[in-house]
């Protein structure tokens, strides 16, 4: 048989039906439905008449626009709250599995997924959310869809895709103490650019990568798509299988042999050829930050931003100036001591409990610099209950930052959590675009230690200097 | 969806690359439950801005919507192609679009058709001389004709070009495998796969 990568494998293994042009009938194994993405699915299928496949398979949180305080009370935004109600009728009708916003699981759709189980090496699994490549960390084919293919979905269980190309991006070496997930995703889109991996399915590989936790992992994959890449993922090993044992949905017993069994056979094979090949040495990554509008838009911390005078090409010159004027940052301008108003510690990119171990330790003993407004928004409820127990929440409300329920909250700005107009916010979102975090607002994407570095320093800083001082 | 033959009209010129969908719709928009009426939110940002394109008068009623790289990346919201659509826009031009912004245009019958850089230039220049230069779009042949009669020829996947042509929706060409979906089925373990 033809050597085949891990995206092929999870590919061929879900072609239900070929059609005549090629295009596949791929079955989705799990489905995941949040508030924003599905009314107008759900009201699709009652229009045509249609009911759900497989409500078994299909699991619905809301996130993007609750409230990340006063959990528990109505919530106050009318269309917010007209989402949350359309999300809650919509489960009730057609039977689709549901956690509500009271339940202590509840949180973003891309950290309950692998919490609870439902994430899971071999999956197809999708989302109408781009993020959604997040799961690509377990070994899964994870892909964010729209609105119409999530009521594809709904009504069919399958979806019409086309095969993408494969691309490898190997990461040799180790990063360096006090460098994360982060830096090193950041550090590759800066290298390939955000359209850098277009219709390419991302598998990344590599010591760097063998080395990282499942939350790392994910948040490596969770960035795939700053990259262009249609999903991301990384082959399962027993790091993975560690993390999936024991959780709610992962198969148990007799099952969870046979899964893990089949799960070992889905790494590339050695000799598998890749559209395209990427190395990076993980050894040279530094922290990250970004300083323009795109997530490719990212130094080192101790780097500076372009001059467009220095650049030839006028489009990508001009670009940059207008980068910079809504930055508010001048050309050349260094990054570290670049004084911050807001810092945002949360998002399906860095919100788990490790991201929050990160920020408490850079917090520990220090306090938020006056001025700035600090906030740690745990991934999911279960996320905030076990930082309290580890005492971690304790350390970061001393230091002056707020402590919240979990939610997207300030990574895009549809809740109330928002940036104000010309605010820099230090972010460990994925999105720095205009106005993502609210109109006018800056955004400069970061790891979670360097986020709680620039809280309590009120400006950038290298967490690592930081630590020099104390 | 509206079936997409051929299309004849003002084309709105962006001259900007990476347009992502929080450009083409904030996401505090994103707050409805419908698919209509988001055409006046779209490029609610730029457009405050009285000098932006949309908001000159030549534009108006515009159909075509030519802009640089990578259009549509960033988040994978719908909305954008409903905001598109709803605003009348049925036809983007640029050189390269992003995955999930392609899929989701194609199935609202948004038809995005990727010209070279060159190709694109001159369409651009075209449309940067008004309501009079009119540009015609040919499914059907997959040509993009400019005022001066050059036709530039555009590749589409056959399967999309078909269902634009006659209107088809993607679940419709899906339930006709239905018994093929049920085998896959019997034979998936319970644990997944
Ligand atoms: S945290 Fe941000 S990127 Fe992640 S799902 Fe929510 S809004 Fe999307």
């Amino acid at each position: 048989m033809m050597p085949r990568t891990l995206y092929d494998k999870l590919f061929d293994a879900h072609v239900v039906d070929t059609l005549p042009d090629g295009t596949a009938v791929l079955y989705i194994d799990r489905h995941l439905v949040h508030e924003v993405t599905s009314p107008q699915a759900f009201e699709g299928l009652r229009a045509a008449g249609r009911r759900v496949r497989r409500p078994d398979l299909t699991f619905a949180v809301p996130d993007h626009n609750v409230p990340t305080t006063g959990r528990g009370e109505p919530v106050a935004e009318p269309k917010s709250a007209l989402q949350l109600a359309t999300l809650e009728e919509n489960v009730r009708e057609f039977g689709v599995p549901y956690i509500p916003l009271t339940d202590e699981r509840q949180g973003i759709v891309h950290v309950v997924g692998p919490e609870q189980g439902l994430s899971l090496p071999g999956l197809t699994i999708v989302c109408g959310d781009s993020h959604t490549s997040t799961h690509g960390a377990f070994g899964a084919l994870a892909f964010g869809i729209g609105t119409s293919e999530v009521e594809h979905v709904l009504a069919t269980q399958t979806l019409l895709q086309r095969r993408a190309k494969t691309m490898r991006v190997t990461c040799r070496g180790c990063l360096r103490p006090g460098v994360s997930a982060k830096d090193l995703a950041l550090a590759i889109i800066a290298r390939i650019g955000t359209a850098g991996a277009t219709g390419h399915a991302l598998e990344y590989a590599g010591e760097a990568v063998e080395a990282l936790n499942m939350a790392g992992r994910m948040t490596l994959c969770n960035l795939a798509i700053e990259a262009g890449a249609r999903a991301g993922m990384i082959a399962p090993d027993e790091t993975t299988f560690a993390y999936c044992r024991g959780r709610p949905y992962a198969p148990k017993g007799a099952d969870w042999d046979a899964a893990v069994a089949y799960w070992r056979t889905l790494p590339s094979d050695p000799d598998a050829a890749f559209d395209r090949e990427l190395e990076i040495d993980a050894a040279a990554v530094r922290p990250m930050v970004t300083w323009g509008t795109s997530p490719e838009a990212a130094v080192p911390i101790n780097g500076a931003a372009p001059d467009p005078a220095s650049v030839p090409d006028e489009v990508t010159a001009a670009q940059i100036r207008r980068a910079l004027d809504y930055m508010g940052l001048a050309p050349g301008q260094r990054l570290a001591d670049t004084p911050v108003d807001a810092v945002f510690i949360g998002s399906c990119t860095n919100a788990r409990i490790e991201d929050i171990r990160e920020a408490a330790r850079v917090a520990r003993g220090r306090r938020v610099a006056d001025g700035v407004r600090a906030l740690v928004v745990p991934g999911s409820g279960l996320v905030k209950r076990q930082a309290e127990e580890e005492g971690l929440a304790r350390i970061l409300t001393q230091a002056g930052f707020e402590w919240r329920d979990a939610g997207c909250s300030m990574c895009l700005g549809m809740n109330p959590d928002k940036l104000g107009p010309g605010q820099r916010c230090a972010s460990t979102s994925n999105r720095n675009f205009e106005g993502r975090q609210g109109p006018g607002g800056r955004t400069h994407l970061v790891s979670p230690a360097l986020a709680a570095a620039a809280a309590v320093a009120g400006r950038f800083v290298d967490p690592a200097e930081l630590e020099d001082a104390a | 969806m509206t079936p997409f033959t051929t299309l004849t009209g003002v084309a709105v010129p962006l001259r900007a690359a990476n347009v992502d969908t929080d450009q083409i719709i904030p996401a505090r928009f994103l707050k409805t439950i419908k698919r209509t009426g988001l055409g006046r939110h779209l490029f609610a940002d730029l457009r405050r801005d009285p000098d932006f394109v949309l908001n000159r008068p030549e534009y108006a009623g515009a159909q075509i919507l030519i802009a640089g790289e990578n259009v549509g990346c960033g988040s994978s919201r719908e909305h954008a192609s409903w905001a598109l659509i709803d605003y009348g826009i049925r036809c983007v031009i640029a050189p390269s679009f992003a995955d999930i912004f392609q899929n989701n245009a194609l199935k609202n019958g948004v038809l995005p058709v990727a010209l070279p850089a060159a190709a694109c230039e001159a369409l651009t220049a075209d449309a940067e001389l008004g309501p009079n230069a009119r540009l015609h779009v040919d499914l059907e042949r997959q040509i993009v004709v400019r005022p001066n009669g050059e036709a530039f020829p555009f590749a589409i996947d056959p399967l999309r070009r078909e269902m634009l042509l006659e209107g088809l929706d993607d679940i419709g060409v899906t339930l006709r495998h239905v018994p093929a979906i049920e085998a896959f089925e019997a034979r998936r373990p319970a644990w997944g796969l």
